[in-house]
């Protein structure tokens, strides 16, 4: 496998320099990388994190959660698959934003995108230090220092992405794929249809312990099922069909992880009460162990370590597109937006996270660093209703060919627009602080973009698409 | 025990290694072609080519 193109030591001849010339991202992916880069973040969120929201508002509370939030994912998931089969290029959102809305928008939601997975891909190297440091206690060493296996696991992934995105990808489809199957297996070997269940639903559940309004606080840990299946847009521009991959992959993988929560909750809530599971470090883990079975046990774990590497793999691929994308507009600095000449990756975005995400998984707490994440996916889903309702006023179905054109419009839209209402509430109600700090960033950034930054821009130069006047202009 | 501690110098080393690799080649690369090479790419190139986005 290699997605390089051929190179000699030396200074660039001129094939190579007309090559270069002509050099963006590689077009290598497939529908199946799609779904692997979609689930590969999301996945690790049914390993642990989802967990919480039992902790809030109990067994029920989390379900009512899990599919409250499926069909907030859904409707991201078709809205962004109608927009980004049509708006194809690095950057997803970014570039989406940059052509419907206008550049402020699209310089925030750039920056959400940014930071919502390097913070995400912080969190999960802290995860990975947490795993190796359970192992060693697991074996009888006790004080062993995560930092090396955190700062390894940051240092491989963005090497492997620095090496080409058909590589990475591929790591990743295999991994998820593992990761995804540990759960099926999980689910089937604790399953009553096949003999003797260590299941004990009928003992373990209640009602809901801190009525309604504890529901309304699961909500916040609900998006953990799914957060980051918009990741799948950043490769627009490396997929060989956009039209066809990106709403394959991303529909089929908002199916997959609804079927894992659902599945996830099932097997959980049956093996462990609910004020114990609320606090689990790693319930599926956790989950396996209760069942008996050494050799679940072990699927579990490797499961749930496959599942943060995937998920950390997916979000260097992810921030460093939308960094670069930014650098090649000039948003940024042009020097982002450079790609590798033999292997056709942002290298120089895929490097400047590198420091920012050790900073972060080396001297922050895990629960301040996915907050930070969730907050800044949750404001690139409220861009998301509304720039897709501008996208079709200003040009119409009627206009411009889609890959794929979603069903009910504009309910989807609303729908979302209305889960995030709630999803802010839930959200202010737990980390109220976090909210307000990260909106006055985003404004203050904002105000240095509009009046220091947008004078690099070439304005005419950014919109790109062959796309006609967009209706009423 | 030993197997830990090997552990830890191994991962602190490998992250070192593939540390150095990214950064000699990094600078390699920035010193063999030029800026301009380096920056051709842009965006849409190729759906301007393949798709007239007309029905």
């Amino acid at each position: 496998m290699s997605d390089t193109v051929s190179n000699t030591p030396g200074i660039a001849g001129e094939a190579e320099s007309t090559a270069v010339q002509n050099g963006g991202l590689l077009r290598v992916l497939g529908p199946a990388h799609i779904w692997a880069l979609g689930v590969g973040i999301v996945l690790v969120g049914e390993y642990m994190g989802w967990n919480f929201a039992v902790g809030k508002g109990g067994a029920y509370a989390a379900l009512i959660a899990c599919w409250f939030a499926g069909i907030l994912y859904s409707c991201v998931a078709m809205l962004d698959s109608e927009v980004t089969s049509t708006v194809a290029a690095a950057g997803g959102q970014y570039t989406q934003a940059k052509h419907i809305i206008g550049p402020l928008m699209a310089f925030n939601v750039g920056l959400y995108l940014v930071f919502a997975y390097t913070m995400l891909e912080a969190a999960n190297a802290i995860t990975v230090g947490f795993l190796v440091e359970t192992v060693a206690g697991m074996s009888g060493h006790e004080g062993l220092d995560p930092r090396p296996f955190i700062v390894l696991s940051i240092m491989f992934l963005a090497w492997l992405n620095y090496r080409g995105v058909l590589a990475t990808l591929t790591f990743s489809l295999v991994i998820t794929a593992i990761a995804f199957s540990a759960i099926l297996i999980l689910f089937l070997a604790t399953s009553p249809v096949f003999g003797e269940s260590p299941l004990r639903h009928v003992e373990l559940m209640t009602d809901l312990p801190y009525g309604w309004l504890g529901v309304l606080a699961a909500m916040h840990f609900g998006l953990w099922y799914y957060l980051g299946i918009e990741g799948t847009c950043q490769a627009a521009e490396e997929v060989r069909s956009p039209a066809r991959s990106l709403p394959f992959g991303t529909l089929a993988g908002v199916m997959t992880l609804a079927i894992a929560a659902t599945l996830t909750w099932y097997v959980c809530v049956g093996l462990m009460p609910w004020e114990y599971l609320g606090q689990s470090g790693v319930p599926l883990f956790d989950a396996a162990r209760l069942s008996g079975s050494t050799s679940l046990a072990v699927l579990l774990g490797i499961g749930t370590l496959f599942a943060t590497l995937a998920s950390a793999n997916g979000c260097i691929n992810d921030a460093s597109r939308a960094w670069f994308a930014m650098g090649r507009d000039h948003y940024l600095p042009s020097w982002f937006g450079a790609v590798h000449p033999a292997y056709r990756t942002p290298y120089r975005s895929i490097i400047f996270l590198v420091p920012i995400a050790l900073i972060f998984a080396l001297g922050a707490p895990l629960d301040q660093v996915i907050t930070f994440s969730i907050l800044s996916g949750l404001l690139g889903y409220t861009f998301m209703p509304l720039n897709m309702m501008l996208f079709r006023r200003k040009w119409p179905l009627d206009s411009i060919k889609r890959g794929y054109e979603h069903p009910f419009h504009p309910i989807p839209a609303i729908t979302l627009l209305c889960l995030c209402g709630i999803t802010y509430f839930a959200v202010f109600l737990g980390y109220g602080t976090q909210l307000v700090a990260m909106i006055a960033f985003y404004i203050v950034v904002s105000l240095w973009f509009h009046f220091w930054r947008y004078r690099f821009v070439y304005r005419a130069a950014q919109f790109t698409m062959p796309w006609p006047k967009p209706k009423g202009y | 025990m030993l197997i830990w501690n090997l552990a830890e110098y191994v991962a602190w080393a490998l992250s070192a290694v593939l540390g150095i690799h990214i950064v000699i080649d990094w600078l390699r690369t920035d010193s063999r072609y030029s800026e301009e090479q380096l920056t051709s790419s842009h965006e849409g190139q190729i759906e301007a080519m393949t798709e007239q986005h007309e029905l």
